[in-house]
């Protein structure tokens, strides 16, 4: 542990500092904070896409225990901005791990602090909100942080996707595969794909801003809308790809950003929420089935349910049972859904892969 | 499915006398069931044959019966009350021993009582060594390889196919009488032959023994509906070999990647969805090879636990509570939790601090008894601790064991030299903690003391850095102690008394207290909420820490 005696600070965008010491790359990072309750699962979280810009709280105390491992990744590189926790583990004791969370961290060049006071500092953010904060181990001058901090770009009115989007066209999984799958990028989880390739779909996967006539190229049989950070409403060219896609008539998923942008292409209105569900147990009834599952949780908007249910072609598919926020959209004249939470989990439960199934169904009964 | 309005009045029974292996978990269990039933007008009897508990106390239920847990008893009861259902998943394994010797004398359908929150044939599934290895197989899970053997010849045959080590399992005896570990040639012959004499139709599981695994728990809920939910995750300190009842355990799980965690989450829930069709809860054990981080089931309780006690208390999910209103027809996700009052039931407890449960024994009062640990269980109860870290939960957890460790120190009077302490960790007692412990203060490395137990070494890692700093504050005296090592060292989990002891020079505990006062070193209260923080609470429990 080279550099864990240093110390670091925290200071938060309405003044409070919380103090700690320093855990991956020594620096200055900045950005909204947020906090995850998930108890496992750390690398894929610190990987997913839909995190970026975020200075992530660690709720669960001990982080790094199991080191890292290479597929344990949800994408190519490190998606946080920063991260705060109890207990940033550089000991590790997993034997299939390939090194140190430290290391990884390190390499990443991602800033963290750990030793703070997690559980106080959750409880000021649950009141609060969501707001930005800087951590640091490299200067204490406070002044100098709020200097900084005012130059942290506010999340309202973000778009980020286009940042995580991938650059270039790509495939995914086996070409001689019965279903064919376009795939908008908007900073997509890898398991996503492995989930769809799995059920025998062959995916090609556009940069964010790439016309739909491109996606028609590939003759797919449905098209999916990923996930992605930022604010959805700062997204006109994807709402309208969305839109365009949808006249086709042909089977859409999307999910967490994917479903907000399905909603703002029929008209209803998304909002940021006061602290947003990150977690990896937030539970969604279906009522369709009338039953429940416990669910991954990662996004920091929402989409209106008044919105819904004034729009007669779109139906609630799924409702939160903590605060009754609409978890799943469908509409009614076209083969299109959406969730707003993660059914490819990684980390988290695997209660909801059956929306996967849902889609390749609905794909296979659109082909005949 | 909302509750059952037929279900007007309820049998609960007791788990009778205080056992090893059966204690007070189960008045726990039988109280909280009580309260949850009689909050929805259900009028509540309940029988149990120990008076010195607090579910027989006349507030807890409208009518209590102190009787023999016997089937006349039962019968009595039924004949003097209009009992709609009897809910025997409280009172651990003799309660369901009961119900099920009354449902074969057919006693329940001749006073028309239903049997609720638990699945007979569930139980057969789950007890039958037989029936649970075929039916795991069928499934598709992953269990030991192992074979029946009736006959000497056969034992050693089976031995030969499934290799050293391995473990003897008699057929049909109780409390793993005339089992045990064969660690050699040399060895299975006696373990052999006592095996299938203690068997009373001389026949014996011969199955590999997964020792050196890591071995956890979890512990679950499910309804009517097929919901089911994690409701607290459990890992073994001490590695498969050890009782689970005599392991030391942390709660959450502190070395499973979120890979390994969903694959026993996944296959908890498949056998528990498969193995009948009873809401309530259940527990389920699991072995993992660390090496390949391959998963089989070693156990399953179809009832609420002596872990279920634990996990409530860790999670603040009243895991019993709850159980008692599935048996009556609500499912999860009608339920509120019942910490927070406003969000749902149906969710998985998020925690942030770390639950360490170390188990007490009584072996001086046991003259004689082999304190060596296995596959009974000899603890006679147990401590739990909530920290902000793991070392600040097991030192708590070590003071609260009374003894003169005073938290995780060290207390022998014969000075061992390292080599003994090597040798005497390879063999589970009960004060093996202590001995790690002091093993790593005369400087034997984590990469040793993890070979000699084969506890994780994440675990011995966090040991040895409180012996790290254990050394650093003995070079101190109370008055050259900075104030800021001392507040570390509270942070730590270090009590007043155990620094007085490890600092230089004389000092007393008082001295110790008076320091921090005085530079306003206090502890802080924090609360066990099931949700880490992120909703209100309500009606929560709190634990001392000194962060903050």
């Amino acid at each position: 542990m080279p550099n864990q005696q240093q110390p670091a600070i925290l200071l938060l965008a309405d003044g409070t500092v919380f103090h700690g010491k320093s855990f991956g790359k020594i620096g200055i990072a900045g950005g909204e904070i947020c906090f995850n309750t998930g108890m496992t699962g750390y690398q894929e979280v610190f990987t997913d896409p839909s995190y970026f810009g975020q200075m992530l709280i660690m709720n669960s105390v001990h982080v790094g225990n199991y080191g890292v491992k290479a597929e344990d990744t949800e994408s190519d590189s490190v998606k946080i901005k920063g991260v705060i926790c109890r207990s940033l583990e550089a000991k590790y004791s997993r034997p299939m791990a390939d090194g140190s969370l430290q290391d990884y961290l390190e390499s990443n060049n991602i800033v963290g602090i750990s030793g703070v006071d997690t559980r106080a500092l959750v409880i000021h953010v649950r009141h609060k909100g969501a707001m930005n904060c800087v951590i640091s181990s490299e200067t204490q001058e406070i002044e100098e942080l709020k200097a900084l901090l005012t130059k942290v770009p506010d999340m309202n009115g973000l778009d980020l996707a286009k940042e995580v989007s991938t650059k270039e066209e790509y495939t995914y999984g086996d070409p001689n595969a019965p279903i064919r799958i376009a795939v908008m990028d908007y900073g997509i989880k890898r398991n996503i794909l492995k989930c769809m390739s799995d059920r025998g779909a062959y995916m090609k996967v556009y940069p964010a801003k790439t016309p739909v006539s491109k996606l028609r190229e590939f003759n797919p049989n449905g098209y999916f809308i990923s996930n992605g950070p930022g604010d959805p409403s700062s997204m006109p060219y994807a709402i309208e790809s969305v839109k365009e896609i949808l006249k086709e008539k042909k089977p859409l998923f999307g999910i967490c950003l994917g479903h907000q942008l399905l909603a703002l292409a029929n008209g209803i209105p998304t909002f940021k929420m006061h602290n947003g569900h990150r977690g990896l147990n937030h539970p969604v009834k279906n009522l369709i089935t009338g039953r429940s599952e416990i669910s991954t949780q990662n996004h920091g908007f929402g989409i209106d349910a008044d919105g819904v249910k004034k729009n007669p072609n779109v139906e609630i598919t799924h409702l939160n049972l903590n605060d009754e926020s609409v978890e799943g959209i469908r509409l009614k004249d076209t083969p299109a859904f959406s969730v707003q939470y993660h059914p490819e989990a990684t980390p988290g439960p695997h209660d909801s892969r059956y929306l996967f199934d849902d889609f390749i169904k609905l794909i296979k009964e659109n082909m005949n | 499915m909302p509750k059952d309005n037929s279900i007007k009045s309820v049998l609960i029974i007791g788990s009778g006398p205080i056992i090893i292996g059966q204690a007070c978990e189960f008045d726990y269990s039988g109280t909280q069931a009580a309260r949850s039933l009689r909050e929805e007008g259900i009028k509540v009897t309940l029988i149990n044959s120990n008076p010195a508990t607090i579910m027989t106390d006349p507030l807890m239920s409208d009518k209590v019966y102190l009787l023999p847990l016997t089937p006349e008893s039962i019968e009595k009861i039924l004949q003097e009350n209009d009992i709609d259902a009897v809910l025997p998943t409280m009172g651990g394994q003799t309660a369901l021993n009961l119900a099920k010797e009354i449902e074969e004398q057919g006693i329940w359908e001749k006073y028309n009582v239903r049997l609720i929150g638990v699945d007979i044939k569930a139980i057969d599934k789950a007890e039958d060594r037989d029936l649970f290895r075929n039916w795991l197989i069928e499934l598709g899970v992953p269990v030991a390889p192992a074979m029946i053997a009736n006959s000497f010849l056969e034992g050693k045959e089976a031995a030969q196919k499934i290799g050293f080590p391995l473990v003897i399992r008699p057929s049909f005896t109780l409390g793993g009488t005339g089992g045990g570990f064969v660690h050699n040639k040399e060895e299975l012959d006696s373990k052999l032959t006592y095996g299938l004499q203690a068997s009373p139709i001389h026949e014996v599981l011969v199955e590999q023994a997964v020792l050196g695994w890591k071995e956890y728990e979890l512990e679950l809920l499910r309804d009517s509906a097929d919901n089911v939910a994690i409701i607290c995750s459990i890992e073994n300190f001490d590695p498969m070999g050890v009782h689970t009842g005599d392991s030391i355990t942390v709660a959450p799980t502190m070395t499973l990647s979120d890979t390994a965690f969903q694959l026993m989450r996944n296959t908890a829930i498949e056998v528990m969805r498969d193995l009948g069709n009873f809401s309530g809860g259940c527990n389920v054990q699991f072995a993992l090879n660390p090496e390949t981080e391959e998963i089989i089931i070693i156990e399953i309780n179809p009832r609420v636990s002596r872990s279920s006690a634990l996990a409530s208390k860790a999670t603040g999910y009243p895991i019993a509570k709850i159980a008692a209103k599935l048996a009556i027809g609500y499912n999860l996700d009608e339920l509120k939790n019942q910490i927070t009052h406003t969000t749902s039931a149906y969710f998985e407890p998020a925690l942030d601090y770390v639950i360490v449960k170390i188990p007490r024994w009584n072996f001086d009062k046991f003259k004689g008894a082999d304190d060596t640990l296995g596959l009974q269980m000899k603890s006679v109860g147990e401590v739990m601790a909530i920290g902000r870290s793991f070392n600040e939960a097991i030192q708590k957890a070590c003071q609260s064991l009374e003894n003169k460790a005073l938290g995780l120190g060290i207390y022998s009077e014969k000075e061992y030299k390292a080599e003994e302490l090597i040798e005497y960790i390879k063999i589970p007692k009960w004060d093996r903690i202590f001995k790690i412990k002091e093993a790593l203060m005369r400087g034997v490395t984590v990469k040793t003391i993890c070979q000699a137990t084969r506890i994780d070494k994440w675990f011995i890692n966090q040991l040895n850095d409180l012996c790290i700093f254990e050394r650093n504050i003995a070079q101190y005296t109370i008055d050259t102690l900075p104030i800021e090592l001392l507040k570390e060292a509270k942070k730590e989990g270090f009590g007043d008394a155990q620094l007085a002891k490890v600092l230089q020079g004389k000092c007393t505990e008082d001295q110790v207290y008076e320091k921090r006062k005085a530079a306003g070193i206090t502890r802080v209260y924090k609360m066990v909420d099931t949700c880490s923080a992120e909703f209100e609470a309500k009606t929560p429990y709190f634990y001392s820490t000194f962060e903050g």
